[in-house]
């Protein structure tokens, strides 16, 4: 019994030890992370409640109340970042499937193919669809030669030309981790499927999918947040029209003489991500979004 | 014998040029704009004193605000917009000009302020594509918003700042009247108002000079409000797009002086030479904006067919209305926020 004890404290004294150990180890990163991260984030909620005249002040935050146009341009930011993660997983799933059904050698190909936009910059590719999009792009130029319409459609300066712009941009963050998970499906367990009856649907629907679910929630969080804050591409493509949170920081930036009026901007929108990531992780299971966890 | 006296010769040039060549830091916007400055004013300006001119670009006056509030200010003279240095000033920012020193006899009053003084003149025109409408396009704010008369799609600023004085001049408001009637928040949505009248012909709201010049360029839309040296660089770079001053909206880029710059009287007799007659009548050889002296129209230099072309010349002056910074320092804010309001919708 006292050996029992002896023998458990022990076990426990070595397990602090480990802590510490590891402790140690990571304190480089926690520290990075302290410099890069908490301490910005923290002087951002600071600097949000100083008003013009340099005091303690709400007015950053009533005025978000006072003027209807800043819950507009929330409503628009998450409706422009619902709708490109939407369609970047009715694109890019199939793309994902396909790719994960194809020998690996034309796999990497594709792959090649999905990363070359990557290298490309951002401002580049965006402008790149305002030349191929506008009254005289390209696009309506050969429709129209080909009389598929007669009057130019309105692709760029609205609503469409950002959202096209954004899938595009998008797409590669949501094939990569989808891609992934596909890979990592072992094809047997759709041959015991088939094995035991399932039609080829159904084994894709009761199998594949469900084990492929954490790379799509993975890429569809990633497609999601980094769509909350986006600024180039609806700004060239909205033509004035879609306006995000991101613009509008900026604007504020310009015109308040205080950092306040956009950091009360930053701060709200990073505790409105911050409850759609707890709502989803009371749904789904945030270690299997982020990769870990089987 | 000889290789001595050469050497003295250029020690002592040395020497003297060290201690009559000062140097002074200008930072502008780089671009071609740059370097009609650089062209007009910086050079001839180095050939007259035998200073030197460090040249750099800057980002605006948030790196003057960056610098003045760590106390490290590199910068002696700045190039900036008369609305953001009028701004500038009133948060602390810039050294309030000696017009002891510069002399502004000869600029009409809208061209200088306090903590700023005009180096150009530009102006905010209603511009027209001319395969649309011909060389008889709109003239005036009116016409801008006729859309029988002037059928077509049209762009318009995305900020507030130059976006009301056309909508009230479009109801009919007389220029000299229109900072008055956009004095209170009623007036200001009687502006906004005019703008959703016409809102459903404009599709796209502009955030900047290459951009409206390029959406005329591109003939994405027919009719756009914006700067009009941009039309004329379109224009010459085969764009159809032209346009008149009749109720154009007269504003200016300006020098300023950081607070605390390293060589702020220098600074100061800098601006003093660079404003004279002499300089600026070569401004409009490398770009198509106009003088802010008006004596730099009677030197000789701006012949008659070139002074038609540019905002500043006394028949153009006459027909435009000069923004008003006094308006913008008091309503800028709640104007944007109202003006921001109406682009939601």
């Amino acid at each position: 019994m006292a050996a029992a004890d002896m023998n458990a404290a022990g076990l426990r004294r070595d397990e602090r030890a480990e802590r510490w150990r590891l402790f140690g180890l990571s304190s480089p990163a926690l520290l990075l992370v302290l410099v890069i991260l908490v301490i910005p984030v923290g002087w951002l909620f600071y600097v949000s409640f100083i008003g013009a005249d340099g005091n303690f002040s709400l007015e950053n935050y009533e005025r978000m109340v006072a003027r209807k146009s800043y819950s507009r341009i929330f409503v628009t930011t998450f409706q422009v970042s619902i709708l490109t993660t939407g369609l970047c997983i009715l694109i890019g799933y199939p793309l994902a499937y396909f790719m994960s059904q194809l020998p690996v050698k034309w796999a990497n190909l594709c792959l090649i193919t999905v990363l070359l936009p990557f290298w490309t910059s951002l401002l580049v590719r965006t402008y790149a669809w305002l030349v191929l999009l506008q009254k005289q792009g390209l696009v309506n130029q050969w429709a129209i030669s080909l009389g598929l319409w007669d009057e130019p459609l309105k692709f760029v300066h609205n609503m469409t030309g950002t959202l096209i712009g954004m899938v595009h941009i998008m797409l590669p963050f949501l094939i990569l981790p989808v891609y992934g998970a596909m890979r990592a499906i072992d094809g047997d367990y759709l041959k015991a499927a088939s094995n035991l009856g399932a039609s080829p649907r159904r084994a894709f629907w009761t199998v594949f999918f469900p084990l492929s679910t954490p790379g799509l929630f993975a890429g569809s969080l990633m497609v999601f947040v980094l769509c909350l804050g986006f600024f180039v591409t609806p700004a060239v493509l909205g033509g004035g029209r879609v306006i995000m949170v991101s613009m509008k920081i900026v604007s504020n930036i310009e015109l308040f003489v205080n950092w306040g009026a956009a950091s009360a901007l930053g701060v709200v929108l990073l505790l409105m991500t911050a409850v759609i990531l707890w709502i989803a992780s009371r749904f789904l299971k945030l270690e299997q979004m982020t990769g870990g966890g089987h | 014998m000889k290789r001595t006296t050469l050497t003295l010769a250029a020690s002592l040039l040395a020497t003297t040029a060290l201690a009559e060549g000062q140097e002074l830091t200008v930072a502008s916007w780089g671009g071609s704009y740059q370097d009609a400055q650089s062209k007009a004013l910086f050079e001839p300006y180095e050939a007259a004193t035998g200073n030197t001119i460090k040249q750099e670009t800057y980002g605006g006056m948030s790196d003057v605000r960056l610098q003045v509030s760590s106390g490290q200010v590199t910068l002696d003279v700045v190039a900036s917009g008369s609305g953001s240095a009028a701004r500038a000033g009133a948060e602390g920012l810039l050294e309030p000009l000696d017009y002891d020193v510069i002399d502004v006899s000869n600029f009409p009053d809208a061209f200088y302020s306090e903590y700023c003084v005009g180096g150009d003149v530009f102006s905010v025109v209603p511009a027209f594509n001319t395969d649309k409408y011909g060389e008889d396009g709109p003239k005036g704010w009116a016409d801008f918003w006729d859309t029988e008369k002037f059928p077509g799609s049209r762009a318009y600023r995305g900020t507030v700042s130059g976006a009301l004085e056309p909508a009230m001049m479009a109801l009919g408001v007389a220029p000299e009247d229109v900072y008055a009637e956009l004095s209170s928040e009623e007036g200001i949505e009687r502006a906004l108002d005019k703008i959703r009248e016409l809102k459903p012909n404009i599709a796209v709201f502009w955030s900047s000079g290459a951009q409206h010049a390029q959406l005329m360029k591109d003939g994405e839309v027919d009719m756009t409000t914006g700067w009009n040296g941009r039309f004329d660089n379109a224009a010459a770079d085969g764009a159809k797009v032209s346009y008149f001053y009749d109720q154009g909206l007269l504003d200016y880029d300006c020098f300023a002086i950081p607070k605390g710059a390293p060589n702020k009287d220098l600074a100061m007799q800098f601006i003093a030479e660079i404003s004279k007659a002499e300089y600026q009548d070569d401004l409009p050889k490398y770009i198509t904006y106009g003088p802010t002296n008006s004596d730099a129209y009677d030197t000789g230099e701006i012949s008659e067919e070139v002074a038609a072309t540019l905002p500043s010349s006394p028949a153009n002056m006459d027909m435009q209305l000069p923004i008003s910074l006094e308006w913008y320092a008091e309503w800028e804010q709640i104007a944007a926020e109202m003006y921001q309001e109406m682009l939601t919708e």
